[in-house]
């Protein structure tokens, strides 16, 4: 019988440019606070990170009811980026983040350069804050012209803003609604981006037959969970394939240690897990533990020897997309 | 909250509704009425979701035999899943969850207003009124006969129980509300506990404070998660002062609500006070603790 443990790997931390965390599996923004809650559940220090719930700089209430509507394997949610502000986010988070003892990227979104910018420069101290997630692709705002990562100059504007700002590494959170990811991927990192988290949910609606009515109090709202897993995978593997070597996180439905290696081999440094908490709390974990066992059946030494390798020889990304 | 997976113990109707027993100890122990557990739909299923379920009762007799109940109504794919089970099948339970109603100090009268299966979590509340010395009094409602809940066990548990059903197959016609002035001022009740549907939560709640009567009411808002992460189960509450509100989780700040806090037509629709009070962002950060405090 051979011994399994042997074969498993001493370690699943990850390097994202300079970038270390323990494992490749990170909790996705707007699906786990800040972890308090979750604490509860999961055993926090198992995790490789924890992407907290969009921070902005003024207070905001959110959207009228109903918020959510659960679709074939998947929901969507129009929440409106419901919360209390970066001043309390100071006052009753930031000491809960620094005794955590997992790494927090504390992900920030706002309706102006000057918005995302303050908000930067008032977390970028937090101990235990090891990274920056602009989401500049919320779908759920006010305006279309508010998601900047729409617009590469305006992504690039915001993104760029926001890097010269810290020292933090500072990911730019994108859509897939757009024609083309790779150019506006392209325009964050010039800007300074230190690396991309793809995708944000996708905009979508759905609509009760009975009463005629939309099902979302604020008639469209964002796509999640497995629905959406083939488009994250799809962004990931056009953006890694045009942007060799800039560290990519990986996000969209990912339920299973097999939907995170799929990202990976993709081209995702590490991934981040949204939809799955709210069913199975301590998902970040178990798909850790997933992706561990399956290193060792296939005698790779760390996770990173799966990155980027499932793309196929002689076809580039852009003509694959092409091919339709 | 704790976690555990949950034999199921027993499964049976209750007129049109289903009734689930779980051997969960360490849950029952902590269960207090008005709070409810969420329980995750196997893998491999087109929905993903955890379904909320209110406890009906919560039997604590240690060791393994803790038992919890829980009432539906198969709605959807998920409540009719569940309503699939049988005895010795084990589910993923996450429990106990939210707020639990509040006990009222010394030996005043209660008043119980249930619609539907909303009855459920007050047959709880009574036996830990009744366990302490407090009257119980009781309204039960629904649209006919077979959507009573369960209204023999509802009279043992009290002292005074009106049944109501619209199509008058059982007790008076009518709804809960149209008896509500009459039973409320019979019994003397001086506080109300409510559940059922949130068109009738909001009728209580407003005659309550009409008449001044502390009211709480247990609420429904469509929930992602019941964790307090996905903040899809909003309910505007208004502050203490009445100047501003926010949108608190019915999972973790919920579900029970003081009824006069709630600003109902934001929430449920209807005719809006002043745009001055429905500026769409706060001048000041809410306080959560200053919101909450009933």
């Amino acid at each position: 019988m051979t011994d399994v443990a042997s074969r498993v790997p001493a370690s699943l931390a990850v390097d994202l440019g300079g970038l270390r965390l323990p494992t490749p599996v990170l909790a996705a923004s707007g699906c786990f606070n800040a972890g308090r809650e979750m604490s509860q559940l999961v055993d926090l220090k198992r995790i490789g990170g924890i992407v907290t719930k969009s921070v902005t700089l003024h207070p905001r209430k959110g959207l009228t009811v109903p918020r959510m509507a659960e679709t074939p394997a998947g929901m969507l949610n129009a929440i409106g980026l419901q919360n209390a502000g970066v001043d309390q986010f100071l006052s009753h988070e930031a000491a809960w983040i620094e005794q955590a003892g997992v790494p927090v990227l504390v992900s920030i979104a706002g309706t102006s350069v000057e918005e995302y910018s303050r908000v930067t420069v008032m977390v970028r101290d937090i101990p235990g804050v090891v990274g920056i997630e602009a989401n500049i692709s919320c779908p759920n705002v006010d305006r279309r012209g508010e998601v900047f990562a729409c617009f590469p100059d305006q992504a690039a504007e915001v993104v760029g803003a926001m890097s010269r700002l810290t020292r933090l590494p500072v990911f730019a959170k994108l859509t897939a609604d757009v024609t083309n990811i790779v150019e506006v991927a392209e325009a964050c990192i010039r800007a300074g981006a230190h690396g991309l988290s793809l995708i944000n949910t996708v905009l979508g609606m759905a609509i009760d037959t009975e009463t005629f009515r939309p099902r979302l109090g604020a008639v469209t709202g964002g796509l999640s969970g497995p629905a959406i897993r083939p488009i994250a995978v799809r962004c990931v593997y056009q953006v890694a394939s045009a942007l060799p070597g800039v560290p990519i996180m990986g996000v969209g439905g990912v339920a299973s240690a097999e939907d995170a290696i799929q990202l990976m081999l993709a081209g995702a440094s590490a991934v981040q897990v949204g939809t799955a908490n709210f069913y199975q709390p301590d998902a970040t974990v178990v798909i850790a533990d997933g992706i561990a066992e399956f290193l060792g059946r296939k005698g790779l030494s760390r996770p990173a020897d799966l990155v980027g390798k499932g793309g196929v020889r002689g076809v580039d990304a852009q003509s694959a997309d092409r091919r339709g | 909250m704790i976690r555990r997976s949950c034999e199921v113990l027993s499964l049976r109707q209750t007129g049109a509704y289903w009734s689930v027993t779980l051997v969960a100890p360490e849950i029952a122990e902590e269960a207090r009425p008005g709070q409810f557990v969420e329980i995750a739909v196997p893998r491999g299923r087109e929905f993903l979701l955890r379904r909320p379920f209110s406890i009906h009762q919560a039997s604590r007799r240690g060791g393994w035999a803790g038992t919890i109940e829980i009432v539906l109504d198969v709605v959807g794919p998920g409540t009719r899943w569940v309503s699939e089970l049988t005895s010795h099948d084990m589910v993923d339970v996450i429990g106990p969850l939210g707020r639990p109603f509040q006990l009222p100090r010394g030996a005043v009268p209660s008043l119980l207003i249930g619609g539907g299966y909303g009855a459920a979590p007050l047959h709880f509340l009574a036996e830990e009124l009744r366990r302490r010395g407090k009257p119980v009094n009781m309204i039960v409602g629904a649209r006919d006969h077979e959507r009573v809940f369960k209204p023999v066990e509802g009279k043992r548990l009290s002292d005074l129980i009106v049944v109501t059903t619209e199509d008058a197959s059982m007790g008076e016609r009518g709804r809960v509300t149209d008896v509500l002035a009459d039973v409320l001022e019979r019994t003397r009740s001086r506080v109300v506990y409510a559940c059922g549907p949130n068109a009738m939560l909001r009728a209580v709640a407003e005659h309550c404070r009409t008449v001044k009567v502390p009211c709480q009411v247990a609420v429904e808002e469509l929930m992602a998660c019941g964790l307090g992460v996905c903040w899809t189960c909003a309910v505007p509450l208004v502050a203490r002062d009445g100047k501003g509100w926010w949108n608190v989780r019915a999972c973790v700040e919920g579900p029970v609500f003081n009824g006069s806090r709630i600003w109902w037509e934001r929430w449920l629709g209807g005719a809006r006070p002043s745009p001055a009070e429905d500026e769409p962002e706060a001048a000041e950060p809410p306080i959560a603790k200053e919101i909450l405090r009933r």
